[in-house]
């Protein structure tokens, strides 16, 4: 890397591996003999072992949450802007872990791991996963940590609906629940955006029913567009204006089709880089997830008692420009909670980027949490 | 660490039997329910719209939901808790009957504190033509978040006409202390009030 690690990063990192034998019963039916999760930890377990953190990534998020893998990494990992020395989640005092979900294309079991039955990889014939198996698989790794109870289970958009399931699933072993700019389950709109990624990926003609590494292959036009696509949501139209307004790249209009307008080039930037580095049937997969989320749909579509079971406080935090996950979503989360009698606080922040304000070092989001942990901390003395 | 209590929110503990559940609408930064917490272990929730007061809720340990009281209280049941305590918010809220109802509606009991307008300082400076400054109405008329300001004759007319009953009234003084005078005429002397009042049969 260009510079010095800085003093409030938790350093350079290396991630873990962990094989689990005992099949998981996954909510599609089909059963995976064995998995492996890929995994990160920062800071130090106590002796107590009730300093522990799980970190829960979104759609496209991976295992290195913070910190650099070598000397040579630019960018440190996804949410290092919270996660160290004196930072919102501070590894001076917890245990911070991070896994990559199943399905997922970082190292984790996934499309890209090879089937033992088949000795080929999954590729398009992995099972499609949810946000309750990810949260099973997750259990596991605690009990392989030996964290009996986790400190908080906390992340952003679909980081945050499982943050929300751990708390309903293992009641006694969430102590508090940290759901940012999440919802309780996916909009008809929400929906929609991910079919038209899916669709951007399945008729790319690389994509070949999902054989496309068999020939040698990537559908790189349909995960480029998918991430287009996702990235204009991420952004709210006035973060998206100023950022880049109407700024011509030649400064001119060309009357053609190349790149002129500088969100052109940005959009077509950040989804090649991204079709550079994301298998596409995981990305298939995770979007399915998220689809599929809605734990009160076993309670005839009351979140009220699908929540009943949670012992957890819980802190919810929502963004006020966020289109995609609206602060809409997170009070009807809250309500359930109230309704409960839970323990459960909750902010709207105020920030201009939209949902991807919950991966941004917005002040008084980063305030809020310190100040949560602070008091997460302070109840472990 | 916790925060001194103003006097009138000591004056509001006393009134709140242990063990109850709260929910302080315009909470600040939570001091009252976190002296509760810690004194009669209540549980509850405050309501705060101000987002540097959400974070000293959070430092003080105290659940905060972000809300504005005008846009009502809806996602609260029935008789949901045993006391709704409004202190010296009543005053800067857009509908404050409004709110004054879904705090019967919520609590089984409401507390309520408020300015009097019919205060004789603020008599007296508004008979020389001026709109009243005070200790407990300290801003400006172009700057103040003050927007329904009233006196205890208005309030507890409200309150008949709604079907609110007055329980229990305390007025008090600019070091929220209850004299002779003010005890005679409330509503002359009486700089605060502290009502408890209930949602009529």
């Amino acid at each position: 890397m260009a510079k010095p690690i800085p003093a409030d990063s938790v350093g350079l990192v290396s991630p873990k591996t962990q094989a689990f034998d005992i099949p998981i019963k996954l909510d599609c039916g089909e059963t995976l003999e064995r998995y492996e999760l890929i995994y990160e930890t920062y800071g130090e377990l106590n002796a107590a072992r009730n300093n522990a953190v799980l970190i829960c990534h979104a759609l496209s998020g991976d295992h290195h949450a913070a910190g650099f893998s070598s000397e040579e990494d630019l960018k440190p990992g996804w949410w290092d802007n919270c996660i160290g020395p004196g930072k919102p989640v501070d590894t001076d005092r917890f245990f911070v872990v991070a896994p990559n979900n199943l399905g997922g294309c970082a190292g984790s079991t996934g499309p890209l791991s090879i089937n033992p039955n088949t000795g080929k990889a999954f590729g398009p014939t992995f099972p499609i996963v949810t946000v309750r198996d990810w949260v099973e698989s997750q259990a596991r790794l605690a009990d392989h940590l030996g964290i009996e109870r986790w400190a908080a289970v906390m992340g952003g958009s679909l980081g945050g609906m499982q943050a929300l399931k751990w708390a309903c699933d293992f009641p006694d072993r969430v102590a508090h629940a940290v759901i940012i700019a999440a919802a309780p389950k996916l909009s008809t709109q929400n929906i929609a955006f991910n079919e038209v990624a899916r669709q951007a990926i399945r008729k790319d003609p690389n994509f070949h029913d999902g054989y496309y590494a068999d020939h040698g292959l990537v559908p790189e036009y349909g995960l480029m567009i998918a991430r287009m696509l996702g990235h204009i949501t991420y952004l709210s139209n006035d973060a998206l204006g100023s950022k880049f307004g109407r700024e011509l790249r030649g400064g001119k209009l060309n009357f053609g089709y190349d790149v002129e307008f500088q969100i052109e080039s940005y959009l077509r930037h950040q989804g090649e880089s991204f079709a550079g580095r994301f298998d596409a049937n995981s990305y298939l997969l995770m979007t399915k997830a998220l689809d599929y989320f809605d734990p009160a749909q076993a309670f005839s579509g009351k979140l009220t008692k699908a929540l009943a079971g949670i012992k957890a406080s819980s802190l919810v935090i929502s963004f006020t420009t966020d289109w995609r996950f609206p602060p809409e979503r997170s009070r009807e989360i809250v309500s359930a909670l109230l309704e409960n009698n839970l323990d459960v606080s909750f902010i709207d922040v105020e920030s201009a980027q939209g949902h991807d304000s919950f991966l941004l070092d917005v002040p008084l989001y980063h305030e809020i949490l310190h100040a949560y942990f602070e008091r997460i901390h302070r109840e472990l003395q | 660490m916790r925060e001194a209590l103003r006097n009138d929110q000591s004056l509001i503990a006393e009134w709140i039997s242990p063990h109850a559940r709260v929910l302080d609408l315009g909470c600040g930064d939570g001091r009252l329910l976190a002296e509760l917490q810690h004194r009669q272990d209540v549980s509850g929730y405050g309501i705060e719209i101000d987002a540097e007061n959400i974070v000293g809720c959070v430092r003080n340990n105290v659940n905060v939901i972000q809300s504005n009281l005008d846009d009502g209280l809806a996602e609260f049941e029935d008789n949901s808790f045993d006391y709704v305590v409004m202190t010296q918010t009543l005053q800067a809220v857009r509908y404050p009957h409004l709110v004054l109802r879904e705090m019967v509606r919520i609590g089984r009991e409401g507390i309520v504190t408020f300015p009097n307008m019919g205060h004789w300082r603020c008599r007296t400076q508004l008979a020389l033509g001026r709109m009243p400054v005070t200790n407990h109405l300290p801003n400006t008329w172009y700057n103040t978040p003050n927007i329904h300001i009233c006196t205890f004759k208005d309030f507890e007319d409200f309150c008949r006409h709604d079907g609110i009953n007055i329980l229990q009234r305390t007025t008090v003084d600019a070091n929220h202390k209850s004299g002779t005078a003010m005890r005679m005429f409330p509503n002359l002397f009486g700089e605060a009030a502290i009502y408890r009042v209930q949602r009529g049969a």
